[in-house]
């Protein structure tokens, strides 16, 4: 049992969480995941860790609820107990001194991006973050990103706060009125890396993305994760999460990611669950 | 007259020898089992058990132990069946097998005891697999533990990794012999692939969880949801005070054809359909939370057991229909007989020869069908069994919506890739001395599918068992030099520690 030590809902549908877990925590690197088990009967389904403290043997969760998985857990409350979560799993963020570092996020993506923009500036990289959402309400860890880098920018689909667009167009716009980078890193919903891939495929700046593929075991031994990168096949839980953007085949992954569509809508109609658009 | 006594022994055994016929287990109907996960063979009843014991000749040389990969006393045991002193009987086992419900389920006594069996010369051989599970099954019926703790503690320490058949085996026999046993699991659930891999109709999970209380009721402590070469590493577990190390993480890397359209959905390795269903618990969906996609035409590619077992869960999921591709012939698949000929009778379809090249896609990233080429048995490759040799011109398509790629499973590199020094094969497997299960690391011991590759139960068992004695031999050599004792307990510890139960040491 994980004990939740802490709870904030920091957006409509999103939790963050403080979870009790000192082993995860002394090991964690950022771009690790966990995967967590709510209850008896659950489903095993993976989570970036946004932070960690090795002091207080804590790591900290960030959820977006997308089915009865995620509904079950924000349900949860401090105090209450997380039923497995296992890691760090995947293998850590390749955290160099690249010079200008463009750190991209859409949505929940925020959450697993913060360790990495923090460590890419600590190691003296010039970090300018991107953070999209639909609109100023779902934008998440805007002060904590903030606090870690050298500068933020914010992007809405709906312009109700900072530039009315994609993050991909602040990005482009950024490149063209003369800033360089070299080095990128995009997370966040799959049509939105493959959009700043393409964007920096043009600037030829070598972009990492994270990948979220189904799970199941998380070690490598089942192959459910598997994603196609520059023709090969590679399991997500162990070779990464973390791939090079241009080789992706982010076609497969959208498919993949579909495959239990009317399973997923069966059991939120049986546990009563609605999530809204 | 002693001579005389010996003569109508003599005649007794000739005459005992064949006039008994092996007793069949009693089964689950086949129309029945295919509806349900609950077991297919449904064991001896005490009167067929002793029927079948008295088939025994006790031979005086008895080949059967020989056969047996943890040398049980099987001559023995089934003396004492016949005496209808059960219990004794499942002692006997236990001296050398811990997991006997477990083993005498799943080991494929076919290719060991009861292949050197002398009844089966002439006759059958005696059904020594059936009978230990009858035994294993009638203690436990009965409430009965043979699980003894260990009179003395060492107060020595050891890491094992991985909660399957190895790992469960080297716990047990080290904690008989008074060591703090830790088992460090990655799944939620202990049992590896006695839990995820092994079909509830074939081996139930309460069994498992009956025999790993047993454990715990020993003093094995089980940590699960830890990954040792993320979680914690090998170096940190000595850091942190233990002794001695035994690697038994199996074979969990799944291979795949590495065909065109293997990303579709809709195709699995055995190994994530069989967690899905066995560990998760799918059949259960929407009741348990994680689903499986079964579809209309279910097709598994393979002919191990791991492929049977596939083959025979989607069955219960009642599909329109199963079909097992090979690409050899029905004689060269390395599956139990007896399950191949279970899934036979449950209607699985079987297409020998038959080799896929393509996974095709419906149009919108869904598998739709098999594409194969039709085989022919050329010479012999280095497993001794003729090669396929693909028939040109002659391709088809197998219609299906799912499709399970059953051909086997590689090393997992977790724990190999974070700890230095430990040396690995070409094909990944952890190198271990085949009578220690030593690896290239002082203190760290290996065994069961991480070393042979993907094999079986009872011969992780044994491997398990093996290094267990290799390891207490390795501890008892580090107290003697006087070496590194770091906890307070060692200066009361005992120098030699008598077994609970004493270890029959091959």
């Amino acid at each position: 049992m994980f004990p939740i030590v802490e709870k904030k809902v920091i957006a409509p549908r999103v939790t963050w969480f403080r979870v009790k877990a000192p082993l995860i925590a002394r090991r964690h690197q950022p771009g690790q995941f966990v995967l967590l088990r709510v209850c008896e009967g659950g489903e095993r389904f993976p989570l970036t860790i946004a932070d960690s403290d090795k002091d207080t043997g804590t790591i900290v969760l960030v959820s977006q609820e997308a089915g009865k998985s995620t509904a079950l857990l924000a349900r949860l409350n401090e105090g209450d107990g997380i039923r497995d979560v296992v890691g760090p799993l995947g293998k850590p963020t390749d955290i160099e001194k690249f010079g200008a570092v463009a750190c991209i996020a859409g949505g929940i993506g925020a959450a697993p991006l913060y360790p990495i923009a923090k460590k890419l500036h600590a190691v003296g990289n010039r970090v300018v973050v991107i953070l999209g959402a639909r609109s100023e309400n779902l934008i998440i860890l805007q002060e904590e990103l903030a606090s870690v880098t050298d500068e933020l920018l914010i992007a809405t689909d709906d312009g109700s706060v900072g530039f009315h667009g994609f993050v991909s167009e602040l990005l482009r716009q950024r490149i063209q009125q003369g800033e360089t980078f070299n080095h990128a890193v995009t997370i966040g919903p799959l049509p939105m890396m493959k959009a700043v891939c393409d964007v920096t495929r043009e600037f030829t700046i070598p972009t990492i993305v994270s990948l979220n593929p189904i799970m199941v075991d998380g070690t490598g031994m089942c192959g459910g994760c598997r994603v196609i990168v520059n023709g090969e096949t590679k399991f997500a839980c162990v070779d990464g999460p973390e791939f090079d953007g241009h080789g992706v085949d982010f076609g497969s992954l959208a498919h993949r990611l579909k495959m239990y569509r009317h399973q997923e809508q069966c059991a939120m109609e049986r546990a009563g669950i609605s999530i809204g658009a | 007259m002693r001579w005389k006594g010996r003569v109508f022994q003599l005649a007794r055994e000739k005459a005992k020898a064949g006039s008994i016929p092996r007793q069949g287990m009693p089964e689950q109907p086949c129309g029945d089992r295919i509806l349900n996960f609950q077991e297919v063979a449904l064991g001896y009843t005490a009167e067929l058990a002793q029927l079948e014991a008295e088939r025994c000749l006790m031979c005086k040389k008895p080949t059967c132990i020989e056969g047996c990969p943890v040398r049980i006393d099987i001559p023995a045991f089934i003396q004492a069946v016949v005496d209808g002193d059960f219990e004794r009987a499942a002692t006997k086992i236990y001296e050398s097998n811990t997991l006997p419900a477990i083993c005498g389920r799943v080991c494929p006594q076919e290719d060991q005891c009861e292949a050197v069996c002398v009844m089966g010369k002439k006759f059958e051989p005696v059904a020594i697999g059936r009978l230990e599970r009858f035994v294993a099954d009638y203690v436990r019926g009965k409430g009965i533990s043979l699980a003894q703790p260990a009179t003395a503690v060492t107060g020595r320490k050891v890491a094992i990794i991985g909660s399957g058949p190895a790992g469960l085996t080297a716990a047990g026999e080290l904690a008989k012999l008074g060591y703090g046993v830790t088992v460090f699991e990655a799944l939620h659930e202990p049992g590896g692939v006695l839990v995820y891999g092994i079909p509830e109709f074939r081996l139930p999970k309460a069994i498992v969880a009956q025999e790993i209380e047993a454990l715990k009721s020993i003093g094995v402590e089980i940590q699960t949801n830890v990954v040792i070469g993320r979680t914690i590493l090998i170096d940190e577990l000595f850091d942190e005070g233990y002794d001695a190390v035994f690697i038994g993480t199996g074979a969990g890397l799944p291979y795949f054809l590495n065909l065109p359209g293997e990303d579709l959905n809709g195709v699995y390795s055995a190994n994530e359909f069989l967690t899905r269903l066995n560990l998760m618990k799918a059949y259960q969906f929407p009741a348990a939370d994680t689903p499986v996609q079964i579809g209309r035409r279910l097709v598994v590619i393979g002919g191990g057991n791991t492929a049977l077992d596939a083959a025979r869960t989607a069955q219960r999921m009642k599909p329109e229909k199963v079909s097992l591709l090979y690409r050899r012939s029905r004689a060269e698949m390395p599956g139990r007989a007896e399950e191949v000929h279970h899934a036979e009778e449950e209607g699985i379809e079987f297409q020998m020869l038959t080799n896929p090249v393509r996974f095709v896609d419906n149009g919108e990233g869904w598998l739709c069908g098999v594409e194969c080429v039709r085989m022919e048995l050329g010479e012999p490759d280095d497993s001794g069994r003729r090669r396929p040799v693909p028939v040109e011109g002659y391709n088809f398509v197998v219609e299906c919506d799912t499709a399970i790629v059953a051909v086997g499973n590689g090393a997992n590199q977790i724990v190999a890739s974070t700890t230095p020094g430990l040396d690995t094969n070409r094909h990944g497997n952890i190198v271990a001395d085949e009578a220690s299960g030593l690896t290239s690391r002082a203190g760290v011991f290996a065994g069961g599918d991480i070393v042979t590759g993907a094999a079986t139960v009872i011969l992780a068992m044994g491997a398990g068992k093996t290094a267990a004695t290799a390891i207490h031999q390795y501890l008892q050599s580090l107290s003697a030099e006087g070496d590194d004792s770091e906890t307070d307990a060692d200066e009361d510890a005992p120098a030699e520690v008598e077994p609970a139960s004493p270890l029959a040491i091959s």
